[in-house]
């Protein structure tokens, strides 16, 4: 299967042409030209998956295949980055929804940015994220996931500062970028310390299930803890760093001054899922070799989960309730992997995470796309200046009503069915934990309701101009995706992707379902009370819970942690001393070396007075002085 | 010391003699050219020595080997190294004195260090 | 004499033709000709080394010449290369090339500035061709000399106590590696200064002791080692544009490969007991370095303290005394060269047009300068470490080697050295966004014109090297790796 090589080369290609004809192109050429080959992308991709899963099933299992690979540098005899491409059901199912993903918004870009200026580096950075994002996936080491790991942090972060006249988005991809450097550094020190241990950097190995390759693991502990809870501990959080697991989430509602499309893109469907996707590549090793952290994963994907929730509840700009709730369910996804078992139904977390992933990456990206078109309309990101809009955008309005019931989960809806099974699984792992996932998904209905109502109904606000419905660049994207949406749902996912390889068939948990379903119902009819209609109750509950609702607004005060610590600490108690100390203490050393010797120099240099007189009778006395000298002694 | 003067009485004027003439000039060359302020004064001086140095190496040669010549030939070289020396140095006074107006060694300081340079 | 010491013969004729060249245009031809030379000349004698050990030469130097000078001190003219030469002489050709095309339209007095620049180079390549201590010694003095001139005439801004205080600090450098060189010579016993033959005998252990830190000292001067790097923030500050890059690009190289191929392959058993001192310093460099540029508000002081940090990198890498952390510290070398290069380039192009060099009097620039800004971006990028760029695979090779030393010390000395790609984060976007992103500052900075012809061949060949470096790099790190082997031997003996 050497063609996939074709799906990394092509967006290269493009980014390289893009990149270097700049301005000199038409920009609806270099559009053309970015999604033409988007489109190959994506065709080639749905041929691998079809490929793939018709022929890789051999044994039962779905086999590993290495499709291609080449060394890229060499560290030691056994440490090597090779470049490869890695087939399992996992990374062709990624293939599939990014490449799906990002041609929708190479089409839906094509409208939305038109006329922009800067139109082709905006596609050439698309370009490059896609390939980022693509040889991410289909990375055979984790070295090569490492590589591309970064790529996609900078890809992002020239696409968030797309904008660059901008001080805000000029902030936001600042602020993207160091906190995920930071997050990775999490993870490079992790790969060290596996790759010292395993002595390899290679996923085949590592998840064999070898025992052989770990051995010299056994018994080695750090502080307590065990060297491989540590590795995997630190890796981790460069997967929590992309993924904005909490604490380190504060960088992608900033995100959200990127171009609405790139927000679909990366900071939903994608790259903001490279997190979970890293867990599940490594899950054999999570699972056999630092348990406790595969639990930590799922608390913390909870307690994100919840957070962001809540604080979505309150947020008012369309975007950021978006960001919120991207975060809250890649906390699903986490909290999902988290409480898997392997193989067969206990591994229906890691099946259902998978599966989550899939649907969300389609409903959010809708609902991202969504958004832009109303942004697009109204000129704003404030819910404050919409409302009504129904009547004017009415393929916007039904394809973000789908997206709405999807991720509130509601059958037969796609979101319902991951959902459902994350579910599912969290009560047969715990079900204090089920239940907090059950009232998180509720809450997930209530406030994408509000947004809802707050956007479609209520009072319609006075704008210059009547809102339109977008182009048909913009509209076909919404259709496709709002199609997807619906039917998602009944793909038989466990047939495909599940940890051990062999296909599994998922059953309806009916009275989880009839739960979750029950709970979603309920916090929609409590939205629909609250924001359908004008009302004052949720005023009147802004400020019952003063102080709840003002830290929510506030995002729980986190940014602000973050900006002391940045600001005050790191520059002012860190860098401005250290500086200081360059200046006045280890450079004045060195002037005072220069000084010094120039002091002394003025000290003696009345003895070099240039007076040859002076010198004839100093030379007379001197020469006295040992004459004498020479004759008494 | 001052048996030189008792050698008077056999004709023959003693060594000694010249060699106390020699110290004489060559202390007052000295003398002067460590105390005296005018160029033209030093530049004497400087003469003086030289030529105090003249007689001692043709007294030397005289008295002490006779028929050798070593000793002339070098008073001869040392007198006209002397004059090249004196012919350069009035040169180079005068060009002082061209653009000093005077010719005091104290007022030479063009190329000194200026005092308040840190 | 044979075919290495064309490398500075050429410089020479240019030199000499320099002296007859009547106006900008001829100097300009003459500079710009005998660099493009060199540059083809190092191609050649890459491609020959290369063949040559593909046909199984494994001599440790190969192309060996050797001339004796000045018999009753074992004096002798010798020259040979190995992997890592050949590495340096690629990193000087480009930047000398570069810099000329950087220096295009140099004032005042661009025939004495050619002139010192010409003598510079000689004196780096005698420096990278040379395995004689002494001629070594000698390459390394012609280096520092020029260096004086051309920042005390043509830099700006406190160009004579910037001038006066680099030479002097490299010149104190000197000093202890004259006394280093000597010590080696007589201790070691041998009847030459030739590094191989030298190898090959034992410096006594008490003599390693004192002459050890000597020569790392006296290298360490120039690769910025802590506490003896302020010269490069000063000076690098008031060097004019080919200066700045051909000393951070070329000249601070020459510390950590002379510390490498002196200090540490002459007196293993000294490195091996002494390396935590160094290590220890150059864990400072790397950090501190790093820290001090989050606050600088001059670009060049910027990039300097950046130096500072990278370039502690190099000599952290190299006491980390094995294969691939070394192999590291040279692809370091090689990056760092490549990048820092490109920074001063396009700080000097900038300052060339806005007249300032502070960040808070500038913003905005990407709009105007589209060309120079996104070079200094993939500079940024290029320096923060992404992959795809040269600085990404330096500086893995180097953590990943660090790391296969086991014991807390080295451990925790790699961590945070590795931390530093975080705050290396910090400053290359804090000046992006101030000055590249945002609106535009000064309203006279809006009619700026973008970079000309020849700024954009300077340029355009930095960031190809960059990125060739930096996307292909197994053939240069297989190139280095076996060059290494001797010293590593060395090393375990």
């Amino acid at each position: 299967m050497q063609y996939t090589l074709l799906i990394l080369i092509l967006p290269l290609l493009s980014f390289v042409i893009l990149g270097l004809v700049d301005s000199k192109w038409k920009a609806q050429v270099a559009g053309t030209l970015g999604t033409a080959i988007l489109v190959t992308v994506t065709l080639l991709s749905y041929y691998t998956a079809w490929e793939y899963f018709s022929t890789a099933n051999i044994t039962g299992s779905y086999q590993r295949i290495i499709a291609f690979e080449t060394e890229w540098v060499r560290f030691t005899d056994y440490l090597h980055i090779n470049l490869g491409i890695l087939l399992d059901p996992i990374s062709v199912m990624m293939l599939v929804v990014i490449s799906t993903v990002s041609l929708m918004v190479h089409i839906y870009s094509l409208g939305y940015m038109h006329g922009e200026k800067g139109f082709e580096r905006y596609y050439a950075f698309l370009s490059l994220f896609t390939f980022s994002m693509l040889g991410l996936v289909v990375a055979t080491n984790i070295f090569q996931m490492y590589i591309f790991w970064e790529l996609v942090g900078a890809s992002s972060y020239l696409l968030i500062g797309f904008y660059y006249t901008k001080p805000e988005a000029v902030a936001a991809s600042k602020k993207a970028f160091i906190v995920t450097r930071f997050a990775d550094l999490g993870f490079l020190i992790g790969i060290l310390v596996l790759s010292y241990y395993t002595k390899t950097f290679d996923f085949g190995i590592l998840t064999s299930g070898n025992a052989s390759v770990f051995a010299s693991t056994t018994g080695v502990t750090y502080m307590g803890i065990s060297v491989m809870s540590w590795a995997m501990g630190l890796i981790f959080v460069g997967g929590a760093g992309k993924s904005a697991m909490f604490p380190l989430h504060i960088w992608l509602p900033d995100a959200m001054e990127g171009p609405t499309p790139v927000s679909a893109l990366i900071h939903a469907a994608t790259m903001v899922v490279a997190g979970v996707y890293l867990v599940a590549r490594l899950f054999p090793v999570y699972y056999v070799y630092s348990p406790e952290v595969l639990h930590g994963v799922a608390y913390l994907g909870a307690i994100t989960s919840l957070f962001a929730a809540i604080i979505a509840c309150v947020q008012t700009d369309i975007k950021r309730v978006l960001a919120f709730s991207t975060i809250s369910q890649i906390g699903f996804m986490m909290v999902g992997l988290g409480v898997s078992g392997m193989g067969g139904h206990h591994g229906l977390g890691y099946m259902a995470s998978m599966f989550h992933l899939t649907t969300h990456a389609m409903f959010k990206a809708l609902l991202f796309l969504g958004a832009g078109s109303i942004i697009h309309a109204v000129h704003s990101n404030e819910m404050s200046l919409m409302g009504g809009l129904r009547k004017h955008m009415p393929i916007t309005h039904i394809s973000f009503l789908i997206a709405c019931l999807a991720i509130a989960g509601i059958p037969p809806f796609s979101g319902f069915f991951s959902k459902d099974e994350i579910l599912a699984a969290t009560f047969e792992f715990s079900p204090y934990l089920g239940a907090a996932m059950s009232f998180i998904a509720g809450l997930t209905a209530f406030y994408m309701f509000r947004l809802y109502y707050g956007i479609f109904w209520g009072v319609e606000h006075k704008h210059a101009h009547t809102p339109h419905e977008s182009p048909l660049a913009m509209a076909l994207p919404l259709i496709f995706l709002a199609t997807v949406t619906v039917f998602a749902g009944f793909i038989p996912f466990g047939e495909f992707v599940t940890n051990d390889g062999a296909p599994y068939e998922i059953e309806l948990n009916m009275l989880v379902a009839g739960i979750s379903v029950g709970v979603a119902l309920v916090f929609i009819l409590l939205a629909t009370i609250l924001y359908r209609k004008e009302s004052k109750i949720p005023t009147q509950l802004a400020t019952t819970f003063a102080g709840l609702h003002a830290a929510a607004s506030h995002r729980f005060y986190i940014d602000e942690v973050y900006l002391f610590i940045t600001k005050k600490i790191v520059f002012n108690l860190v860098s401005t001393p250290i500086a200081w100390f360059d200046r006045h203490v280890i450079d004045a050393t060195m002037d005072g070396f220069a000084s010094i010797t120039q002091r002394i120099s003025v000290l003696i240099k009345g003895l070099q007075s240039g007076d040859v007189q002076n010198y004839a009778y100093i030379i007379l006395m001197g020469a006295l002085v040992i004459a004498g000298l020479v004759i008494y002694f | 010391m001052f048996d030189v003067f008792s050698n008077f009485s056999s004709g023959i004027i003693p060594m000694e003699a010249y060699l106390l003439l020699s110290l004489v000039m060559f202390f007052a060359g000295i003398y002067g050219f460590i105390s005296r302020k005018s160029l033209l004064m030093i530049l004497i001086s400087i003469e003086l020595i030289l030529n105090a140095a003249d007689i001692n190496f043709v007294v030397f040669n005289r008295y002490l080997y006779a028929g050798h010549m070593e000793g002339f030939f070098f008073a001869l070289f040392t007198i006209a190294v002397s004059a090249c020396e004196t012919a350069v140095a009035i040169a180079i006074v005068i060009n002082i004195y061209r653009n000093l107006h005077n010719v005091n060694v104290d007022s030479l300081h063009e190329l000194h260090e200026p005092e308040s340079e840190q | 004499m044979n075919f290495l010491s064309i490398f500075v013969l050429i410089p020479f004729l240019m030199m000499v033709a320099l002296l007859f060249a009547k106006n900008r245009n001829q100097i300009n031809f003459i500079a710009a000709s005998g660099s493009i030379l060199l540059l083809i000349f190092t191609g050649l004698v890459t491609y020959l080394f290369v063949t040559e050990r593909a046909a199984g030469n494994v001599a440790e130097m190969l192309f060996r010449a050797d001339t004796v000078w000045y018999a009753p001190f074992n004096i002798h003219y010798s020259v040979g290369i190995d992997g890592i030469s050949i590495a340096m002489l690629l990193l000087t050709s480009i930047i000398v090339f570069t810099g000329v095309f950087a220096s295009w339209r140099i004032d005042p007095l661009p025939k004495e500035f050619f002139l010192w620049f010409c003598l510079l180079s000689i004196g780096v390549y005698g420096f990278f061709i040379s395995i004689d201590l002494f001629t070594m010694f000698m390459y390394y003095e012609i280096a520092l000399i020029p260096m004086y001139l051309l920042i005390g005439i043509w830099g700006t801004g406190k160009k004579e106590y910037a001038a006066m205080k680099l030479t002097l600090m490299l010149m104190g450098g000197s000093a202890l590696l004259m006394v280093g060189i000597l010590g080696i010579y007589y201790f070691s016993g041998a009847q030459s200064m030739n590094i191989l033959d030298i190898a090959q005998k034992h410096i006594p252990l008490s003599a390693q002791y004192f002459l050890f830190p000597l020569t790392f000292m006296g290298f360490g001067v120039l690769g910025a080692l802590f506490p003896f790097h302020t010269w490069s923030p000063d000076g690098h500050a008031s060097a004019p544009t080919a200066v700045s890059m051909l000393h951070a690009g070329v000249l601070m190289k020459l510390g950590g490969y002379g510390a490498f191929r002196v200090a540490m392959y002459l007196m293993p058993e000294a490195a091996h007991e002494m390396a935590w001192i160094f290590l220890i310093l150059t864990g400072i460099s790397v950090v501190y370095g790093a820290f001090s540029a989050v606050v600088q508000t001059d670009l060049k002081y910027i990039n300097a303290y950046s130096s500072v940090s990278h370039c502690g990198l190099v000599l952290f890498a190299i006491l980390m005394q094995n294969e691939t952390a070394m192999t590291g510290a040279i692809m370091q070398m090689l990056s760092h060269g490549l990048m820092t290069a490109l920074f001063f380039a396009l700080i000097g192009m900038i300052y060339g047009r806005t007249h300032t060099r502070l960040i808070t009097e500038m913003g905005g620039l990407m709009k105007i300068l589209p060309f120079l800004g996104v070079s200094y971006v993939i500079a940024g990028l290029a320096s923060l470490g992404l992959p795809g760029l040269s600085g990404f695979v330096a500086e893995m090779t180097i953590f990943v080697g660090s790391f296969q030393e086991v014991d807390t010390f080295h451990r925790a000395l790699t961590i945070s050295a590795a931390a530093s790609i975080v705050i290396t984060a910090v400053y290359i976007l804090r000046v992006v966004g101030k000055i590249l992103y945002g609106k535009v500052q000064n309203p006279h900075h809006e009619d700026l014109s973008d970079a000309t012809w020849w700024e954009r061949i300077s340029v355009v060949t930095l960031i190809i090297a960059i990125v060739a470096l930096g996307s292909l790099p197994l053939w240069i790190s297989n190139l280095i790796h076996e060059s290494l082997t001797p010293v590593v031997n060395n090393l375990m003996r």
